[in-house]
């Protein structure tokens, strides 16, 4: 099932290198890609149907054309390296075993929106990362494939790695132009949306370290190559982080629209220490829980994933088997969200604190079914009422396990309501 | 968890030393306002130092030409820059969703009851300080561990033992 699109040279070693990684490939692109029009650069990537990694799924060509004709301004690109989500971690794959990968994406992507200025957001956590990804970004300086010209052609580009800090909601691409800027990372308003008014009030593009990855390939094999993976409408191939309770975690890459369970049974081992399968996150931890029954008919693909009323997200699949408390785990979820709130509004600050207070309660022993009922109503009451989709992450998962797990919350209210009946 | 709103001061002033001093100029030409300049900034100091003084926090606003509240802000509101001194092994112990289920609370109990701190406590002796920290983006080697920027993957017990052996 694993395919080898992006992760080509994640087994050879010292692919990191730039003389091992252009000897199997880096940088072949580029003549071709500066032999076209920036404009035809954008109408293949369109053409090839890649969609962005980072989670909404948003088509990178038709991301690029929506930056305004005839600027007078500079306009930046941000490659969004935040990989916050949790159960999210294949872009540290590019960012160690293939950086050049992701600087040749890079070069292309800014060839085509005519940039001149590259940043690279990673979070403060990936210390390690930013180092391997720093040197890489070293080499390309001085072998020319970055500075005032690149491989020879008359194209400008600085490339510079703006490491975060620790906050979740610099992965929103706002909050990650704020911190770029030097802020706190709080989100903006929108509109007006970043391709118009992005970084220091310029046209911007904010494309996640997968997407930019994926271009080489596209570049060099052409849009019909690139479709022949995939779905009609979830082409390609994607990263998969597999975690949680299953024999083997990790990082695989494989075409979209392969099914989930079939995934997790025959590349990840399928559950550990022969348990049996309760639930599946599918898509990092926003995203609602699916039941075995429910993920029996899911595809990876974005049409299957909203067709069961979840999302594809990030790719981050997490496997739960029977042993695991769904209720102490949306504990632990609503626990990161409220701790990951930018206190920018009101709902999502106080909201996800009052939402964490009464899940407490419950898995203290005493909640009452009320309790129950009260953080459906202040999930429904929270979501969608705030500048960013934060709150809504953690209302939307919440929301999916009060749903299909109810039965374990009013366990615990149950057992409370046995205790007080026996006082 | 100690109050991060809290500076310290340490009644010395600070100055990059002479390789921060040239990688803060690296950076300058790099960013189109300087305020772009306040995250790498505090970066390095805490490279430097360890952690985040007041002095510091003053020291990079005139190095920008910036107000000393706009540092204040990104460092107290980045979780990862330490305004407070830490131990001289500061370990992080994740502890959201795969880390959570694959046992990260048996690390976080081993290393309290080891070192005899709290998470957000330094031990007396100064070699060890805790923190729980929200997911690290290492779920499939979960759980995992980090000191001093380290990674520490597929952890458990013994594994800490021999750890805590090489740090001491």
């Amino acid at each position: 099932m694993q395919v080898k699109v992006l992760s080509t040279r994640f087994d050879i070693p010292d692919a990191h290198k730039i003389e091992v990684a252009k000897e199997h490939g880096a940088y072949s692109t580029l003549e071709k890609v500066f032999s076209m029009q920036p404009e035809e650069v954008i109408e293949l990537v369109k053409a090839s149907g890649l969609r962005g990694r980072g989670g909404a799924g948003f088509p990178t060509g038709l991301k690029w054309s929506f930056l305004p004709k005839n600027i007078d301004k500079p306009v930046y690109l941000a490659v969004n390296s935040d990989e916050s989500e949790p159960a999210t971690f294949k872009d540290r794959y590019i960012l160690v075993r293939d950086p050049h990968m992701l600087i040749e994406g890079i070069i292309i992507c800014c060839y085509a929106i005519k940039s001149h200025a590259a940043y690279i957001y990673i979070r403060g956590e990936y210390t390690t990362q930013a180092k391997a990804l720093q040197a890489a970004i070293d080499e390309a300086y001085a072998a020319g494939y970055l500075g005032d010209t690149i491989a020879g052609k008359d194209f400008q580009l600085d490339v510079t790695v703006h490491r975060g800090a620790g906050a979740y909601v610099c992965g929103e691409e706002t909050a990650l132009l704020e911190s770029i800027e030097g802020r706190k990372g709080q989100p903006r308003s929108k509109p007006p949306f970043p391709a118009v008014e992005g970084l220091y009030g310029c046209p911007t593009i904010i494309n996640n370290v997968q997407s930019i990855g994926s271009l080489p390939f596209i570049l060099a094999n052409g849009p019909e190559a690139y479709k022949a993976y995939g779905t009609e409408k979830s082409p390609g191939t994607h990263l998969f982080g597999i975690s949680g309770l299953v024999k083997k975690p990790g990082m695989y890459e494989l075409p979209l629209g392969l099914p989930i369970l079939e995934v997790i049974e025959k590349v990840a081992g399928g559950v550990r220490d022969g348990r049996t399968l309760k639930g599946v996150i599918p898509g990092g931890s926003s995203t609602p829980v699916l039941t075995p029954e429910e993920a029996k008919t899911v595809t990876l693909d974005y049409e299957s994933m909203a067709a069961h009323k979840t999302m594809f997200g990030s790719g981050g699949i997490v496997v739960l088997d029977d042993t695991v408390d769904m209720v102490k785990l949306v504990e632990n979820l609503i626990s990161f969200y409220h701790h990951e709130s930018c206190g920018q509004c009101t709902p999502c600050r106080e909201g996800l604190g009052w939402m964490l207070k009464i899940v407490k309660k419950i898995v203290r022993g005493e909640g009452s079914t009320t309790d129950i009922d009260l953080l459906v109503e202040l999930c429904d009451n929270i979501e969608m009422k705030t500048v960013c989709v934060l709150s809504a992450a953690c209302t939307m998962s919440t929301r999916s396990y009060l749903n299909k797990f109810r039965h374990e919350f009013e366990a615990y209210v149950k057992s409370n309501a046995s205790t007080q009946t026996a006082m | 968890m100690s109050d991060r709103s809290q500076l310290i001061e340490t009644g010395k002033p600070f100055t990059f030393d002479a390789q921060r001093d040239a990688e803060f100029e690296r950076l300058v030409p790099r960013y189109p306002t300087r305020e772009s300049l306040i995250l790498p900034s505090l970066w390095l100091v805490q490279e430097q130092e360890g952690w985040i003084s007041a002095e510091a926090m003053a020291y990079i606003a005139d190095r920008i030409g910036t107000f000393a509240s706009m540092v204040y802000e990104a460092a107290t509101f980045y979780t990862m820059y330490n305004v407070h001194p830490t131990g001289k092994n500061h370990i992080c112990v994740c502890r959201t969703l795969s880390c959570y289920l694959l046992g990260k609370q048996e690390i976080v109990d081993y290393l309290k009851h080891e070192l005899g701190i709290k998470p957000g406590e330094i031990s007396t002796d100064g070699q060890f300080s805790l923190e729980e920290v929200e997911c690290l983006g290492h779920c499939g080697t979960a759980p995992v561990v980090q000191v001093n920027g380290e990674f520490y993957e597929n952890m458990n017990v013994d594994k800490l033992k021999e750890l805590l052996a090489t740090l001491i």
